[in-house]
C-alpha cells in the first residue's frame, strides 16, 4: 500500500466514522462537534485531491462559519426540560432501510461503470491561477460568481429578518 | 496512487449518512447537519472528478466551490428559520411541527 492510499484510507476511515457520530449522537453539541471532525476530514480528503484552495476554503467556510451558526442555533434552541429527549424519529427504521439500499445501488454503479481516469494526469502547478481567472471570465463563470454574491447578501438580509426578535406574534 | 471509485465510494458513503440522518433525526437542527453532510458528500464528487477527468479546466473546482456558498446560504436562512419555530412553539422536534398555521 503506497503512502498515498494509507493516507486515504485513513482520512476516509476518520470522516466516515465521525459522520456516523454526527447522525447517532444523543447530545446536540456532541453531533455539531463530530460535524467539525467530519468536515475536517473533507478537507484532508481535498488536500489529498490536490486541490489546496478548497481544502482551505472548506476550513474556513464550512468549519469556521457554518459550524459555527450551527452551534449558535443549538445552543439558541435548547428545550427546556429534556435531560435526554429520544434522538430518532418513528421513521428511523424506514430511514435505515432507505440509506443501506441507496448505498448498495450506489456501491454497483460506481463499481461497475467505466469511469476512465486510469491514467492519472499530472496536476497543472497553477490550478488555483486557472481557478481564479475562470471565475471572472465572460465566457466561463463570472456570471455564476455574481449571481452568488446576490444570493449570499439576499440571505444574509433574509436570515436576519426572519430571525429577529419580535415584539408580539405575526 | 488512489482509484478513482475509492473517492467515489467515499463519497456516496458520506451521503447515504446524511441521508439517514435527514430522514431519522427529531430535531430540525440535527436534520440540517444530515444536509451538510450531503453537500459534503457531493463536493467529494466534484473535486474528485476534477482531479482525475478533467485537471486542466477549473469547471470542478469552481461546481465545489458554488455548491458551498449555496450551502452556506442554505444553512443560514435553514438555522434561521429554525430559530424563529423555535420562538413560537417553544420546540424543534419535527414530529411535533406538521400542521401550518390555519
Amino acid at each position: 500500500m503506497t503512502a498515498q492510499q494509507f493516507f486515504f484510507l485513513l482520512f476516509s476511515f476518520v470522516t466516515l466514522i465521525a459522520a456516523l457520530r454526527v447522525v447517532t449522537a444523543g447530545n446536540l453539541f456532541h453531533a455539531a462537534l463530530w460535524l467539525i471532525a467530519t468536515l475536517a476530514g473533507v478537507a484532508a480528503l481535498f488536500v489529498l485531491l490536490e486541490a489546496g484552495l478548497l481544502a482551505a476554503v472548506q476550513v474556513l467556510l464550512y468549519i469556521g462559519a457554518i459550524s459555527i451558526l450551527i452551534i449558535f442555533a443549538v445552543m439558541l434552541t435548547r428545550g427546556v426540560a429534556d435531560p435526554r429527549e429520544k434522538r430518532l424519529n418513528s421513521w428511523s427504521g424506514l430511514g435505515a432501510v432507505a440509506a443501506i439500499v441507496m448505498m448498495i445501488i450506489l456501491a454497483q454503479v460506481i463499481g461497475t461503470f467505466p469511469w476512465g481516469g486510469s491514467a492519472l494526469a499530472e496536476a497543472p502547478a497553477d490550478s488555483i491561477a486557472t481557478l481564479g481567472k475562470a471565475l471572472v471570465d465572460p465566457a466561463q463563470f463570472v456570471l455564476p460568481f455574481e449571481v452568488i454574491s446576490v444570493l449570499l447578501l439576499v440571505a444574509l438580509i433574509g436570515s436576519v429578518y426572519v430571525a429577529r426578535a419580535r415584539g408580539e406574534g405575526e | 496512487m488512489v482509484p478513482l471509485t475509492w473517492y467515489l465510494l467515499v463519497g456516496a458513503a458520506l451521503f447515504c449518512i446524511g441521508v439517514f440522518g435527514v430522514l431519522a433525526r427529531r430535531n430540525a437542527v440535527a436534520i440540517l447537519m444530515g444536509v451538510e453532510l450531503m453537500l459534503n458528500a457531493v463536493n467529494i464528487n466534484l473535486v474528485a472528478f476534477w482531479r482525475y477527468l478533467a485537471p486542466t479546466v477549473a469547471t470542478g473546482q469552481a461546481f465545489a466551490l458554488f455548491v458551498l456558498s449555496v450551502a452556506a446560504a442554505e444553512a443560514a436562512v435553514g438555522l434561521a428559520l429554525i430559530i424563529s419555530i423555535y420562538r413560537h412553539r417553544q420546540s424543534v422536534n419535527v414530529e411535533q411541527i406538521d400542521l401550518l398555521k390555519w
